[in-house]
């Protein structure tokens, strides 16, 4: 499970918290993965079992308690370039058209955009199937749109790893699967390593390689499933008969009782 | 068959004469728009028959007729140096408090130390009646612009500070969150993602204030002046020119509603994206 050569890898991480009322809350205890170069992982599990803590871990915007986050072998301390992050909501800047939005962090981070920045803005636009909207305001979008403006956003400047969110958890479930579909047709043409969170058993199944069961209070995984099913997923993925059996044992592990430690 | 079903859907009713229904309905549309002036125009009217017909005294309450005639009765140079006097110490107030108000917010709103121990005593200062504190601000500070200008401050600043703190506390968490793993410094998370998302809120503040600096300059003309709208209210009533003190009111009623509008046409012209879609 611990391959030497591993894009992301979790060894031993526990994650406490203090609540305002003084207690120690462990978000995290003892978790061991790791995530292979161009992989798709998706994370599953009940709410509050430290999912977007791990990846906030990930992100380097929160440090471990205790145990270690290595990204290329080196321990994370701090964000890193190579990572990209889509967030539930696509928070997107209103007073900022979307080819400005999509190019915001590299004016927020250096003041400027160059112009092969805005070129690459553009393309990006195109692959999410935007480009006719660079010109027009976040409101003017649909919420899948907006949320499509998110992931450009987060591929601007190429990075290696995707960190996703929940990221179509706020809509309905039409445009959602429609997503799924669009996001697969994205990391297939641009390979990346993605740790996409949700809380959807058929998403996870559709868009990933593996999936890390977790289980809540303190988090931790709970199995890791290898999906097996032939890429490229299409909506048939859907009706196969080891889709329904791993849905099935996905759900009976998520809703079953955490292990007695 | 187009039509039909259209002014069916304008009116539910009288179907049968689609012309008269369009016709009341313009005639409606006419006395909606004009509805807010007519109303006025029909106060004024009241106003005025009471006064004539019951003969009322002009320092009871004197008529609209009367109002107007005192109001050009007098020197149009006098009343310009009142109103441009009310008009320096309000916006002076107001861009002081302007400019000391959103540094703070910025200051409350993203250190827990600061809101801890600024925030309560801003409240104690807000809750102290501006009115008593008035008297005192003049003694301590002597004669002159500047304790009027104090005085249209203290009464300004305070919407804008909280304001301004909740608007910059709307940021979504989620861009912060951005804006640090980009590596980027609390300064520029301050001036590109928080400072603008406060915008809509500071601009609701803004127009708030600028009301309450012209009170707050009546007020210190009350106290201490010897000039502005407040001064020659005071000074008109004092010697029983009612109707002198009625125009002066109204001299400061529009100056506010002037001074609320331009604030809503520079919200209009440097932030349209902050504005509700409907309005812009």
């Amino acid at each position: 499970m611990l391959t030497p050569d591993a894009t992301i890898r979790f060894q031993d991480v526990e994650q406490v918290f203090m609540s305002s009322d003084g207690t120690a809350v462990q978000a995290l205890a003892n978790v061991n993965f790791s995530i292979a170069r161009h992989e798709f992982v998706a994370v599953i599990g009940p709410s509050g079992c430290g999912k977007s803590t791990l990846l906030r871990i990930i992100a380097g915007l929160v440090r471990p308690t205790r145990g270690s986050v290595q990204i290329y072998g080196l321990p994370v301390t701090e964000p890193r370039e190579e990572i990209g992050i889509v967030f539930q909501r696509p928070t997107l800047l209103p007073w900022l058209n979307i080819l400005d939005n999509v190019t915001f962090p590299m004016r927020h981070k250096y003041g400027r955009v160059t112009a092969q920045e805005t070129e690459r803005a553009r393309e990006l636009l195109a692959l999410t199937r935007l480009e006719e909207f660079a010109a027009k305001r976040p409101d003017e979008l649909s919420g899948g749109m907006q949320q499509r403006v998110g992931i450009a956003r987060a591929l601007l400047h190429d990075p290696d790893i995707l960190l996703m969110d929940e990221p179509f958890s706020a809509l309905d479930a039409l445009t959602r699967d429609e997503m799924s579909f669009e996001l697969l047709r994205i990391w297939t043409e641009k390979p990346k390593t993605v740790l996409f969170i949700t809380h959807s058993i058929p998403e996870a199944l559709l868009l990933a390689d593996r999936i890390l069961v977790m289980s809540a209070r303190p988090g931790a995984v709970r199995e890791i499933i290898d999906v097996g099913l032939p890429r490229p997923r299409t909506l048939d993925t859907l009706s196969e008969k080891r889709f329904n059996e791993l849905a099935n044992h996905i759900r009976s592990q998520v809703f079953s009782r955490p292990v007695a430690a | 068959m187009n039509s039909q079903t259209t002014s069916a859907a304008r009116s539910s009713a009288a179907p049968l004469q689609p012309e008269l229904t369009k016709r009341k309905l313009l005639v409606l549309a006419w006395l909606d728009r004009l509805a807010p002036v007519l109303a006025a125009l029909a106060v004024i009217g009241v106003w005025e028959l009471i006064c004539r017909v019951f003969a009322l005294p002009n320092y009871l309450l004197p008529s609209p007729s009367a109002i107007v005639t005192s109001a050009f009765a007098l020197d149009p140079g006098i009343w310009l140096t009142h109103t441009w006097a009310t008009l320096r110490v309000s916006l002076g107030g107001y861009a002081l408090a302007i400019i000391i108000a959103i540094p703070l917010a910025v200051l409350l709103a993203n250190s827990r130390l600061m809101s801890r121990t600024l925030y309560p005593m801003l409240v104690v200062i807000q809750s102290t009646p501006i009115v008593g504190v008035a008297p005192i601000i003049v003694v301590l500070m002597g004669a002159g612009e500047m304790p009027r200008i104090f005085i249209t401050f203290l009464i300004t600043f305070f919407p804008i500070v909280v304001s301004t703190v909740t608007g910059l506390m709307s940021t979504p968490e989620e861009l912060k969150e951005l804006s640090r793993s980009l590596g980027a410094s609390k300064a520029r998370e301050i001036r590109n993602i928080q400072l603008p998302f406060a915008v809509p809120y500071i601009f609701s503040a803004l127009r708030i204030s600028i009301t309450l600096a012209i009170i707050g300059a009546v007020v210190a003309e009350f106290v201490a002046a010897e000039k502005g709208l407040g001064f020659f209210i005071a000074f008109s009533t004092s010697f029983l020119r009612i109707p002198q003190a009625f125009a002066a009111l109204i001299v400061l009623v529009t100056l506010s509603l002037l001074l609320f509008q331009v604030i809503a046409l520079v919200q209009r012209w440097l932030f349209p994206w902050s504005l509700p879609k409907e309005s812009r």
